[in-house]
């Protein structure tokens, strides 16, 4: 860059008396040089968190998960040792469940329809607008909704109502990555598809699908890893449980609920289960984000 | 879209074999074409409108607080189950000022960020991995960010915040009590950190998608590097800047674990972002749980004035960026 600035200088045509060339040049390069400078201290400022986070939770957490019984026991009840978040697990699983079997389904057909049949009308621009808007709606405000049309009506905290909550949640991701996975393919193939006279649910089931199909699932991967984190929508949902649960119906331990209750109590035993039990959520989301990097780059059309 | 295809179809087998095979197209492929499309169409619909069936439900469930209250519990500053009268002012408050403190940092460093991951400042083989660790950052659940915040960050950031209100205590945002640690400005650094990625990811795309007739335009009158960003990237990509910024503060005014484990939890105004206070977010998250009939409504309430902040930033946001796709 500054060899282009020195050259044009020094070419510049006599005619044009260009007297402070030289020193506002310096001065421009010098505001050019700290602008540099500062937008690279920015990059610190982000990374550096990130890999004191890494660092720490997986300096804490790790050694942790070496010990088997974290998978099989219940926490220690106040006051002993060891123990356990097999409960959770179990509890995240159920929820995230119920949540792909909600969101997986609608998500993927309404994605169908945005890209394949409604492309362009009104209704998908309509859909397309109220999606992208529910991606920005709080999470814990999706709590409160799953709160009021599952936990009121049935009366108890549940494992299902959890899963309507992460569901929700999922439904604007998956709708999102499948279509734009679906876009991704190119049109000759519908083209080609309809020229031998496929149908268009022939087209869309046994062309357009099967040739989107890892980036629909890496999608889904990305949008199940992203619930598996969530605790706000938890909280009133399916809220909490100290016992082995695979009733539903019944509240429900989830690991990033159980970070959270056990983050504030002065127990070190809770705390440790804490600090292991976001080491498996960390883990979680790191396998997802490679794999999705891993599957977006496999496939070019 | 079905009818185009159909006529087709239709068409070629007048041609061939007169009108015999129409009634067989209709009831074989045909339905399960036309209920397919059915079935997707309503899904989506289904899917387009859990937006307003949110709002909905979030309205009724806030009814009786609403007709109770009315619009003084925006002004009112008390917060009592035992009285019952509910008042969210200290909360929205909370959340402004963390959301907002979180924005002043954000938004120079999202920007800065994005263009030293655009503009050719280190090759490529450093470039990526950061913004892969960019893309990461999204990934890391709240809630592990506040555990981190608990046991590392407080104890890590408590002598800077006393350095800050020790030097610059005259000043009545760094004023108040000696900080412990739990305050406002911390979880706005939290957030910060958490919403910059939102920024760097659509401002990097924003310029990337400027047509390089303009930079070039740019360098070849003479302009530096950094002229050129700064008189004509940014200028270009200004919608798409503010949109990101935008979505950013959504995110932040909603974001709860890291507010309700970071904030402290004190139900009161203070001028200084150095003492605890409290959101609306961590409001709702810590009381819900043991909450009666009237202070559920209540926190509902709460509820709807967050849903209020976030669909209209995010609406704005959402339209800036259609504004913008259209232009292109």
């Amino acid at each position: 860059m500054t060899s282009i600035q020195d050259q044009a200088g020094a070419t510049t045509p006599s005619g044009m008396p260009d007297l402070t060339s030289s020193s506002v040049s310096g001065n421009r390069n010098r505001v050019g040089t700290i602008l540099t400078i500062v937008s690279g201290v920015f990059v610190a400022f982000i990374i550096i968190p990130l890999l004191l986070v890494l660092w720490d939770v997986g300096g804490r957490g790790l050694p942790l998960l070496f010990n088997t019984d974290l998978y099989t026991e219940l926490p220690p009840p106040p006051g002993l040792e060891d123990g356990g978040f097999g409960h959770a697990i179990i509890g995240s699983l159920m929820t995230l469940g119920i949540a792909a079997a909600i969101s997986f389904p609608v998500g993927v057909l309404a994605a169908v329809y945005l890209a394949e049949f409604g492309r362009g009308t009104r209704i998908a621009y309509l859909v397309k607008f109220s999606a992208n808007v529910l991606t920005g709606v709080p999470a814990i405000l999706i709590g409160l909704f799953a709160y009021t049309i599952v936990v009121r009506p049935l009366g108890s905290f549940s494992a299902f109502s959890g899963g309507v909550a992460l569901g929700v949640l999922m439904l604007p991701i998956v709708i999102r990555s499948t279509e734009e996975a679906l876009l991704l393919v190119p049109n000759e193939m519908r083209q080609a598809a309809t020229g031998i006279g496929a149908t268009r649910f022939q087209t869309i089931t046994r062309i357009i699908i099967p040739a989107a199909m890892s980036a629909i699932v890496t999608g889904l991967i990305l949008s199940l890893a992203r619930a598996a984190g969530e605790a706000a929508p938890l909280l009133f949902t399916a809220f909490n449980n100290s016992f082995w649960n695979t009733d539903p119906m019944r509240p429900i331990a989830t690991l990033p609920v159980l970070i959270y209750f056990f983050s504030i109590i002065p127990y070190k035993p809770q705390q440790d289960l804490a600090w292991a039990a976001a080491v498996v959520l960390l883990i979680i989301v790191l396998t997802a984000s490679l794999l999705a990097r891993f599957f977006s780059r496999a496939k070019k059309f | 879209m079905t009818s185009v295809t159909g006529g087709s179809g239709d068409r070629s087998s007048t041609a061939n074999r007169q009108l015999v095979d129409i009634d067989k197209r209709v009831t074989t492929a045909g339905v399960l074409d036309s209920g397919f499309r059915g079935l997707t169409l309503i899904l989506a619909l289904a899917g387009g409108a859990c937006l307003a069936w949110i709002i909905v439900q979030a309205a009724i469930a806030a009814w009786p607080a609403m007709q109770l209250f009315g619009f003084g519990f925006i002004f009112n500053t008390t917060w009592s189950p035992v009285t019952g009268i509910y008042g969210a002012l200290p909360q929205i408050y909370g959340t402004l000022v963390t959301s907002f403190v979180a924005l002043v940092i954000a938004i120079p460093v999202g920007i800065g960020t994005a263009i030293f991951l655009t503009e050719d400042f280190v090759p490529s083989y450093i470039r990526s991995p950061i913004g892969f660790a960019i893309e990461l950052i999204v990934a890391i659940p709240s809630v592990v960010l506040g555990l981190w915040g608990i046991f590392v960050l407080v104890p890590m950031i408590r002598p800077f915040f006393q350095f800050l209100h020790s030097t610059l205590g005259w000043i009545p945002i760094f004023g108040g009590d000696a900080p412990r640690g739990n305050n406002l400005l911390l979880v706005g650094l939290v957030l910060s950190v958490m919403i910059s990625p939102i920024i760097i990811s659509i401002t990097k795309s924003t310029f990337e998608s400027i047509p390089p007739e303009l930079r070039q335009g740019s360098l070849a009158l003479g302009a530096t590097r950094w002229e050129t960003i700064l008189r004509v990237l940014i200028p270009a990509g200004l919608s798409g800047i503010v949109s990101s910024v935008m979505l950013a503060m959504g995110r932040a005014l909603g974001e709860t674990m890291v507010a309700a484990m970071l904030v402290g939890n004190a139900n009161r105004i203070s001028a200084s972002i150095l003492q605890p206070g409290s959101t609306i977010t961590s409001l709702i998250a810590s009381q819900f749980g043991e909450a009666g009939r009237t202070q559920v409504s209540a926190l509902m309430y709460a509820g709807v004035v967050l849903m209020v902040l976030a669909l209209v930033v995010n609406i704005f946001a959402e339209m800036i960026i259609r504004r913008f796709q259209n232009v292109e």
